[in-house]
C-alpha cells in the first residue's frame, strides 16, 4: 500500500536536514506503529507524505499503491486515499465543521468521479458516526476545531477519517491529550475501520494506545531514520526501558 | 483662508454642465447647497480626508467611460425577496419596470415627480442632515448632490412597512453620470427595509439621508453591482432618536472606484447603529469606506464591521471614527476593519480613530491586515478540498462577521450564496 524508499527531506528555508533516508513499507490490512524520541522526524514524515509546503525532498520516493505521492497536490493525495490525523488539529474560524466535512467528502468523491452525497444522506451518516465518537450536534455546528478541547479535536480527526474512509491512515499522536475513555473511543473508531483493504500508520509515544490498536509492526525512528523494526514487543520494550538501549545498540 | 485655486477650478469645471433645478419646495435647499459647495470647492488629492483615495475621477466634468458588465449569469440580488421595486436606468426612473409604490405604512414619492410642489414633508430632511454632516469634515460631493440631484426617492414610514423597498440601479450607458438623492424618514416606531442593487451608472453620486425617530427601525442592505469600470461616491447621513435602530450592510465586488461615506449621529438615548461592509476586489479595484459615528445620547451602541478581500493589486481603504460627545455616558462603540490580502500586490490602508469626551464609555477598535492562513489552507486541502475551493471557504469565513450584521436571514442568505457563486466561478 505505502512504500517509502530512502526518503531524504530538508527544510526549504534552512539548511536543516530532518529525514535522512527513511525506508518503510506498509501492506494493505496492516497496522504499523512508529515510536521515537521527540524531534526525531515523525511528524515531518507525515507532513511530507500529505504534501505540506516548506519541505524539500532531496532524495527518495513515496508511493501509494504504486502512485508517486510526492508529485501530487495535497488534495490529490487525499482523493487517492491518504489521510493524516494531525498531531495539532487546526482551528478554522468561520468555517462550520459540518460544511467542512461535507465539502471534503464531496470534493473527494468528485475527484474520483463518484456521485456527490446528498445533504440528507450526509447528515444521516455524519450523525451516526459522530454519535459513536461521542461528538455532539453542537460540535458539528461549531467552526472547525475552534474552542474544542484537546481531546475533542482528536476525536474530530477520527470523525473526519470515518467520513472520508481513506485507505491509508496516518495517525500522528492521536492518543496524546485523550483521557482513558476517549482513547478507547478513538481506538474503537480505528478498529471499526480496519479491514483487508486499509492500512494504518500510528505514531505514538505510548504503549497504551497499542493495547487497543494492536500493531503488526513497530518501528523506532531516531534522528530522521527508522533505526529498528520489530513486532509489538518492541513497543513494550520502549515503554519499559526508554530509547537509550535501542539507540546504544544501533550506534 | 483663501480657497486653493485648484479646488475652485475643479468645481467650476464639474458644475459647468449641470443645471440647478429651479422652483418647488427643494429649491431653497438646493441654492443653499450650491452656496456651501462654492465655499468648499471640490475635493482634491491633497485633502486630508482624501488621503488614501484620489477623488479625481469622481470630480471630472464628465464621467469616465465604464463598460457595461453582463451580469446575466446570475439572478439580480434580492430577486427572490418580495419587495416594492423601483428601477432607475442610468439614474433615470423607469416606470415600466417599477412597481406601484403604494404600500401600507409607507408613503413613497419620487423627487423629480414632486419637485414643483410648494410643500412636501421631505423639505425638513432634504439637505438638512447633509448640511449637518459637513462639520467637522467637509463633504463637497454630498453638497454637490443636494444641489444638482436629478431624482431620488422620498420614503416616509409611519408604521411597519409590509415589504422592503428595493431600489434597482441599472447601468446601460457607458458614459452615464447619475446623481440621485434619497430621503428616508421613519416616524416613531416605524420600520422599513431599503434594498439597493446595481452599479447605477458609469459614475454614481448618491446621497441618502435617513431620519430614524424614537423606537423606529431602519434596515439597509445594498450590493453595488459587478461592473468593473464603474465609479461611485455615496453618502449616507443618518440621525437616530431614542431607542432607534439603524442597520446598514454593503456588499461590493468589482468597481474601479468606490467611496462610501457614512455619517451617523446617535442623538437619543439607547439608540443602536450598525454599519457593515464586505468588499471583494480583484485587480483594478479601489474601495474606500469612510465612517463617522457620533455618540450624543446615553447608552448608545454602535458597531462598524468592515471586511475586505483583496487580490491582484486591489486597494482597500477604511477611515472610521467614533466621536463620543461630552455626556454620552455608557457608550458602547465597536469598530473592526480587516483585510485579507491574497497576494503581496494588494494593499489595505486603515485609519481608525477614537475621540472620546465622556468618561464612562466602552470603545474598542481593531484593524488587521493579513494573508490567508496557510496552515488552515493545508488542513483543508489535506482533506481533499481543492486549493481554490479551500481558499473560497476561508474567504467566506473571513467575511462572515460582516454578513452576520444583516438581520433578515433570507437577505443574508442571498448575499452569502451570491458570494459563494462568485468565488466558485473563480475556482474554475
Ligand atoms: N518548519 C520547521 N522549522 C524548523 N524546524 C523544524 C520545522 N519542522 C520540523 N523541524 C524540526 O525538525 C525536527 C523533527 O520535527 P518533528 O516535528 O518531525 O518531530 P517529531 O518526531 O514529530 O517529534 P514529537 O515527538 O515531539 O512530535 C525537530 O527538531 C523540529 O524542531
Ligand atoms: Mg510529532
Amino acid at each position: 500500500m505505502l512504500e517509502i524508499k530512502n526518503l531524504h527531506v530538508k527544510l526549504e528555508e534552512e539548511d536543516k536536514v530532518i529525514l535522512k533516508g527513511v525506508d518503510l513499507t506498509v501492506k494493505a490490512g496492516e497496522v504499523h506503529a512508529i515510536m521515537g524520541p521527540n524531534g526525531s522526524g515523525k511528524s515531518t514524515l507525515s507532513y511530507v507524505l500529505s504534501g505540506r509546503d516548506g519541505y524539500d525532498v532531496t532524495d527518495g520516493s513515496a508511493t501509494l499503491d504504486g502512485e508517486e505521492l510526492l508529485e501530487m497536490e495535497p488534495e490529490e493525495r487525499a482523493a487517492a486515499g491518504l489521510f493524516l490525523a494531525f498531531q495539532y488539529p487546526v482551528e478554522i474560524p468561520g468555517v462550520g465543521n459540518m460544511t467542512f466535512l461535507r465539502t471534503a467528502v464531496n470534493a473527494q468523491r468528485k475527484a474520483r468521479g463518484e456521485e456527490e452525497m446528498s445533504a440528507g444522506d450526509f447528515l444521516k451518516v455524519v450523525r451516526a458516526k459522530a454519535k459513536t465518537l461521542k461528538i455532539d450536534a453542537d460540535m458539528l455546528k461549531r467552526p472547525v476545531n475552534v474552542g474544542f478541547s484537546g481531546g475533542e479535536k482528536k476525536r474530530n480527526e477520527i470523525l473526519q477519517m470515518a467520513m472520508l474512509e481513506p485507505k491509508m491512515c496516518i495517525l500522528d499522536e492521536t492518543d496524546s491529550g485523550l483521557d482513558v475513555d476517549a482513547m478507547k473511543l478513538v481506538a474503537d473508531g480505528v478498529n471499526a475501520l480496519r479491514d483487508a483493504g486499509r492500512a494504518f500508520l500510528v505514531i505514538t509515544h505510548y504503549q497504551r494506545l497499542l493495547d487497543h490498536i494492536k500493531p503488526d509492526v513497530v518501528h523506532i525512528m531516531a534522528a530522521g531514520r527508522i533505526i529498528k523494526t520489530g513486532g509489538p514487543e518492541l513497543a513494550l520494550e520502549v515503554e519499559k526501558n526508554g530509547y537509550a538501549d535501542i539507540l546504544a545498540e544501533v550506534n | 483662508m483663501a480657497l486653493p485655486q485648484a479646488k475652485q477650478g475643479v468645481l467650476a469645471a464639474r458644475i459647468a454642465g449641470l443645471s440647478l433645478p429651479q422652483g418647488g419646495w427643494a429649491s431653497a435647499a438646493r441654492a443653499d447647497a450650491l452656496a456651501r459647495l462654492s465655499a468648499m470647492g471640490m475635493p482634491v488629492k491633497r485633502d486630508e480626508y482624501w488621503r488614501y483615495t484620489d477623488p479625481t475621477s469622481l470630480t471630472t466634468p464628465d464621467a469616465p467611460r465604464a463598460a457595461v458588465f453582463d451580469a446575466s449569469d446570475e439572478a439580480p440580488a434580492f430577486d427572490g425577496i418580495d419587495a416594492v421595486k423601483l428601477v432607475f436606468v442610468d439614474g433615470v426612473f423607469d416606470p415600466a419596470q417599477s412597481d406601484d409604490p403604494a404600500m401600507a405604512g409607507v408613503e413613497i414619492d419620487r423627487l423629480a415627480a414632486v419637485a414643483d410642489r410648494d410643500i412636501h414633508w421631505a423639505q425638513g430632511l432634504y439637505g438638512v442632515l447633509e448640511t449637518h454632516g459637513q462639520t467637522p469634515v467637509q463633504r463637497p460631493l454630498a453638497a454637490l448632490n443636494t444641489a444638482f440631484a436629478t431624482d431620488g426617492v422620498l420614503i416616509r414610514a409611519t408604521g411597519k412597512a409590509a415589504k422592503p423597498v428595493s431600489l434597482i440601479y441599472i447601468h446601460r450607458d457607458e458614459t452615464s453620470d447619475a446623481i440621485l438623492h434619497h430621503c428616508i424618514k421613519l416616524e416613531a416606531g416605524a420600520e422599513v427595509t431599503v434594498l439597493e442593487n446595481g452599479p447605477a451608472a458609469a459614475r454614481f453620486t448618491k446621497v441618502m439621508e435617513v431620519d430614524v425617530a424614537e423606537g423606529a427601525r431602519f434596515h439597509h442592505i445594498r450590493t453595488q453591482g459587478r461592473d468593473h469600470e464603474r465609479r461611485a461616491a455615496t453618502h449616507i447621513f443618518a440621525c437616530l432618536g431614542a431607542g432607534a435602530l439603524f442597520k446598514s450592510f454593503t456588499l461590493t465586488a468589482n468597481g474601479v472606484m468606490t467611496r462610501n461615506d457614512a455619517v451617523i449621529e446617535l442623538l437619543g438615548d439607547d439608540a443602536r447603529a450598525h454599519i457593515a461592509g464586505a468588499a471583494v476586489g480583484d485587480g483594478d479595484f479601489h474601495h474606500d469606506d469612510t465612517v463617522f459615528i457620533t455618540h450624543a445620547g446615553l447608552r448608545c451602541e454602535s458597531r462598524q464591521v468592515f471586511k475586505k478581500v483583496l487580490k491582484n493589486g486591489a486597494v482597500g481603504v477604511f477611515q472610521g471614527k467614533i466621536l463620543v460627545k461630552p455626556g454620552a455616558q455608557k457608550t458602547d462603540g465597536y469598530q473592526i476593519s480587516q483585510s485579507l490580502l491574497l497576494d503581496e500586490a494588494s494593499q489595505f490602508l486603515a485609519k481608525p480613530e477614537l475621540e472620546i469626551y465622556a468618561d464612562d464609555v466602552k470603545c474598542s477598535h481593531g484593524s488587521t491586515s493579513g494573508a490567508i492562513d496557510e496552515t488552515a489552507l493545508f488542513y483543508l486541502r489535506s482533506r481533499g478540498v481543492p486549493e481554490r475551493m479551500a481558499q473560497s471557504l476561508m474567504v467566506l469565513a473571513f467575511l462572515a462577521e460582516s454578513i452576520a450584521e444583516i438581520e433578515d436571514e433570507a437577505i443574508a442568505e442571498d448575499i452569502r450564496s451570491r458570494l459563494e457563486g462568485w468565488l466558485a466561478r473563480h475556482e474554475r
